[in-house]
């Protein structure tokens, strides 16, 4: 079997490039099967009442666990899968809700090797709806340095995230 | 009050509920994760080449959480079993009746692979003083949680940034418009 060649390396990458945008039109199926997806039983996740009168907010909204799913969808889709997730952190401003229009967004912020050779990228994504940004992120994800490299094979000293 | 709060923060950096997922990782999750986000990652779907990249299939690294969530019942339980217990102890020792998330960090180490059984443990990292957002009066508090697989080695960790609140009613007798 012929190695399957990584789509993106780090060599390709430069500060400042742009990831494509992802849109997507969230229904109440898209926060109630990401809800299910993540055991995430609780009620402001598929019962607009519970979300409203206890929430204070206007409609059922999507969870904590299934956004960052689809940020690691976002960074992947641009990766391919030799791209491998160090680190992510969100921050949740506003709640993204059924009817919204999702767009997300990314630069990339950083390019390094780390000491072990690894090759590191820092993204920053944002999710918005109207042009609001309702959650940011930073993402780390090693890509491989050249197309015999494989971030997956790094474990121990040589795995940095 | 201050008698809780001090009791509460005595908490911080040690390790509580340590437990073992009730079900090994599966690929059905998986598969039901990705679906709902319509993530086509190869790495998921192709057998052929998670076997050239991964030694094998793996599962998202973000689903760390999900391997931790109990089921929504199971039999001879009589009280519900709430993930991410610290988080509610602290809503119910600080009478904070409502909460919500805010921040949330995840760093990945060994892959998770199908059939892994993993072990959790949540460390308290710091609770804030009182603060007004447009939510209510409450604290903001940072939880650790570290998930291991059965060999010992650390597969993630998760910090997560809860903010917990009582609604006020305003002088219009409104709660605000909350998060939306």
């Amino acid at each position: 079997m012929s190695p399957l060649a990584p789509v993106l390396v780090f060599g390709d990458v430069a500060e400042g490039d742009l990831l494509p945008s992802l849109h997507h039109e969230v229904t109440a199926t898209t926060v109630v099967l990401g809800a299910l997806a993540t055991r995430d039983w609780r009620p402001m996740h598929h019962d607009k009442d519970f979300a409203v009168e206890r929430n204070g907010t206007k409609d059922i909204f999507l969870n904590t666990p299934n956004q960052a799913a689809w940020f690691e969808r976002y960074v992947t889709d641009w990766t391919g899968p030799h791209g491998r997730l160090g680190r992510v952190v969100f921050r949740m401003r506003d709640s993204v809700f059924p009817g919204d229009t999702m767009v997300l967004d990314g630069v990339v912020s950083e390019v390094a090797l780390d000491d072990t050779g690894c090759g590191w990228v820092g993204l920053d994504i944002t999710l918005s709806v109207e042009g609001d940004v309702k959650s940011t992120c930073t993402a780390r994800v090693a890509l491989p340095v050249d197309d015999a490299d494989n971030p997956w094979r790094r474990g121990g000293d040589r795995w940095k995230p | 009050m201050t008698a809780v709060i001090d009791d509460v923060r005595a908490l911080i950096g040690v390790p509580q509920y340590e437990e073992t997922g009730e079900f090994p990782v599966e690929r059905s999750y998986v598969w039901t994760m990705c679906a709902s986000v319509e993530n086509g990652n190869l790495l998921f779907w192709d057998d052929d080449v998670a076997a050239e990249i991964t030694d094998g299939p793996i599962a998202p690294p973000t689903m760390l959480s999900v391997w931790f969530r109990p089921h929504h019942w199971a039999p001879g339980r009589t009280e519900a079993h709430l993930p991410l217990k610290v988080h509610f102890d602290l809503k119910e020792r600080l009478g904070l009746p409502e909460a919500v998330m805010t921040d949330n960090t995840m760093v990945f180490h060994e892959p998770v692979r199908p059939g892994d059984v993993l072990t959790t443990s949540q460390i308290l990292r710091s609770v804030s003083d009182e603060k007004q957002t447009k939510l209510g009066t409450g604290r903001f508090w940072v939880i650790d949680v570290q998930y291991t697989n059965q060999r010992g080695e650390i597969v993630g960790v998760e910090s997560y940034t809860g903010f917990g609140y009582r609604r006020e009613a305003g002088p219009d007798g409104g709660a605000g418009e909350g998060a939306s």
